[in-house]
């Protein structure tokens, strides 16, 4: 009899065997998923080995933007999976969105990120804010890669205190006028569509739509960093921009607008930095069993279980917070400070995890074999961006206090 | 064109076998099920077909409730519709059954199947299948294009491939590479919700076999390695420990 060449001993897709990662459910969380949560987490993991395991670390290497995955992100749904149907998006609820962001910061921080700005910091934003027609022009055509989209908030000036904004836009009669720049925006340099955020003659913020080529718009790439290397960082510069009135955001005032959309990408994050935690303790579990020292497993020693048991307790930890914060999220009542506590103990419990795998890796944990440390460095921008660690606590501090110590 | 692929619900490949109920049954506890590997070739062969020229894909499987996923996951890959017959797939005979009394309510042009299930590897079901219709039935398939009533195949045989066409309707066994697995993407997964999936009752229980025991394989023992000098130890050894001289 012919034989087929499947091979079934490693793993069902051949093509995948060098990607094994397995997701840990220590506490049977899956109990608490739908057989529809579980399909999507499983196909966008099937995506994730097939399409960005086996290209990102040379990308990361060389600090190139794997640009032919946009379209293939539009393809399997992950941009903007919570916009309804009819705008093209996914019509799915938070924790669907929440297992996305997992399974693909499980395989970089730098693709989450893309996926993340496309789907909280610009879709959203749009869909929430934007006028039906904004909707219909913007939407189908972010959502299938088709284009890509960045968010203008940040300035070289203006991090944790985005209210004290320099960028402006002054009603010029038949449009407005787009002065000032943005800095440390994720995906700028190949961006078709930006949401900008600029203050108005009344000094309210206010949010307006530029599209690349319009005169006086540049994206000057952002060079040499050690972090996020597959991913595409830039700057935005506006120079007297003529925006169209129809490009302003109707439906929004005020910093309310921008904090919302960073909600909706924090929430992301959270389950994000869990994937990279997973990936890094799955790696650093198997590399434990088969490394042998000392005539045995180096899994054997009591310092290596540690570090696993650890790892293990602060991930399970994790799940339960995002998948209640995800919860809630769907009913509407989750809040920004639940966000700031979940965006910053899982990004925090990625990091330390990705520390002491990089440890039980040995030397093999430094190089290009293993990816710990690649999510590593990518995740101290991860810790940085939407929020910095320490302003996550500040909110909360407000929160507990009901004293703001951020002004 | 009316394509009705038969799929499997069988344990993950990685997965660790072990059994229950006095070594008659498997051990289902803590196993993840996927379709079967073969079947998910034919079924993304079938999707093909339908893009490039129309007309309908049927999932079939013989299965109790809990294979709905595994359904449902067909229906997010692009298949229209689903039937679930109730009743636990107990062997080849029983399976061809079911799907031969559902293809003869329907009449398919084409009738997809992997060329073996991942469990029980019978690779028995779309031969039956094919005898019970009285159509021609071809595995495993390597290749598949239909041109009007024809369907233009490679089958893999021993030492060689033959190219073969065969006239509509037919029933097919498919391999790799007649078609890469597709993966469910999201809005896929969320109209799936609303494709129907109809479960029938199966035709006539007539069990002709019966598992009296499973067994597992012995494990594999430890490598012993003999220098080529000591040749006589090596046939003693084989002799008294292999038992093999």
């Amino acid at each position: 009899m012919a034989t087929s060449t499947l091979d079934t001993s490693v793993s069902a897709n051949k093509k995948q065997a060098n990607d094994v990662f397995e997701s840990p459910d220590f506490y049977q969380i899956d109990d608490l998923l739908t057989e529809e949560h579980k399909l999507i987490r499983s196909s966008i993991r099937s995506f994730v080995k097939k399409e960005i395991s086996p290209i990102i670390e040379d990308y990361a290497q060389r600090a190139a933007f794997p640009q032919h995955l946009v379209k293939k992100f539009g393809e399997i749904g992950a941009f903007g999976p919570t916009i309804p149907a009819e705008y093209g998006g996914g019509g799915l609820d938070y924790i669907a969105y929440g297992l996305i962001m997992q399974e693909i910061e499980r395989g970089d921080s730098g693709m989450r990120s893309t996926a993340s700005v496309q789907g909280s910091l610009v879709m959203y934003p749009i869909y929430a804010f934007g006028s039906e027609e904004q909707r219909k022009k913007y939407l189908p055509k972010l959502a299938s890669g088709e284009w890509l989209g960045c968010f203008g908030l940040t300035e070289p000036d203006f991090g944790s205190n985005p209210a004290g904004m320099l960028t402006t836009i002054k009603d010029a009669g038949d449009y407005y006028l787009l002065n000032g720049s943005k800095m440390w925006i994720s995906n700028s340099p190949m961006a078709d569509v930006a949401v900008v955020w600029a203050k108005n003659e009344d000094g309210r913020i206010r949010g307006v739509i530029v599209e690349r080529g319009m005169e006086g718009f540049s994206t000057p790439e952002i060079h040499n960093k050690w972090s996020l290397r597959a991913s595409c960082t830039g700057e935005l510069v506006f120079d007297n921009v003529k925006i169209p009135k129809a490009n302003l955001l109707p439906n929004i005032d005020g910093l309310k607008g921008p904090l919302k959309c960073l909600d909706s990408a924090r929430y992301g994050i959270a389950w994000g930095a869990l994937g990279a935690a997973m990936d890094c303790y799955d790696s650093a579990r198997r590399y434990a069993m088969e490394r042998i020292q000392f005539d045995k497993p180096i899994a054997s020693f009591q310092l290596i279980q540690k570090k696993l048991a650890e790892m293990l307790t602060e991930i399970t930890k994790a799940q339960l917070v995002c998948w209640r914060l995800g919860m809630l999220k769907n009913e509407g009542k989750a809040t920004t400070t639940q966000i700031s506590l979940a965006k910053r103990n899982n990004v925090e419990m990625a990091l330390h995890i990705a520390r002491e795998a990089r440890q039980i890796h040995g030397g093999m944990g430094i190089t290009g074999e293993y990816s710990i440390m690649r999510h590593m460095m990518n995740l101290e921008s991860v810790i940085t961006y939407e929020g910095t660690h320490d302003i996550h606590l500040l909110i909360l501090g407000n929160e507990i206090t009901g004293i703001p110590a951020f002004k | 064109m009316k394509i009705l692929v038969c799929i499997t619900h069988v344990p993950d490949t990685t997965t660790k076998i072990s059994f229950t109920d006095n070594n008659t049954k498997l051990n289902k506890a803590g196993v993840q099920f996927i379709t079967g590997p073969y079947d998910d070739y034919a079924l993304s062969r079938a999707i093909e077909l339908k893009e490039a020229s129309g007309g309908t894909v049927t999932v079939l499987n013989v299965g109790l409730a809990e294979t709905e996923p595994t359904i449902r996951k067909a229906l997010a890959v692009g298949a229209d519709d689903a039937i679930r017959v109730n009743a636990e797939p107990t062997d080849a005979f029983f399976v061809a059954t079911q799907i031969a009394s559902i293809a003869k309510q329907n009449t398919y042009d084409l009738i997809l199947m992997g060329r073996e299930s991942i469990d029980f590897n019978s690779g028995q079901v779309h031969g039956l299948v094919g005898e019970m219709l009285g159509i021609p039935s071809v595995s495993p398939v390597m290749k598949l294009d239909i041109e009007g009533t024809t369907a233009k195949l490679s089958r893999e045989i021993e030492g060689g491939k033959e190219q073969l066409e065969v006239s509509l309707p037919l029933v097919a066994g498919c391999q790799e590479p007649i078609a890469e697995w597709k993966i469910p993407n999201m809005r896929g997964i969320m109209t799936a919700r609303t494709k129907p999936l109809k479960v029938v009752e199966p035709t006539g229980k007539e069990e002709l076999t019966t598992v009296t025991k499973y067994e597992l394989p012995a494990p594999k023992g430890a490598c012993k390695m003999i220098p080529a000098e000591e040749a006589e130890k090596l046939i003693t050894l084989l002799r008294t420990e292999a038992k093999v001289l």
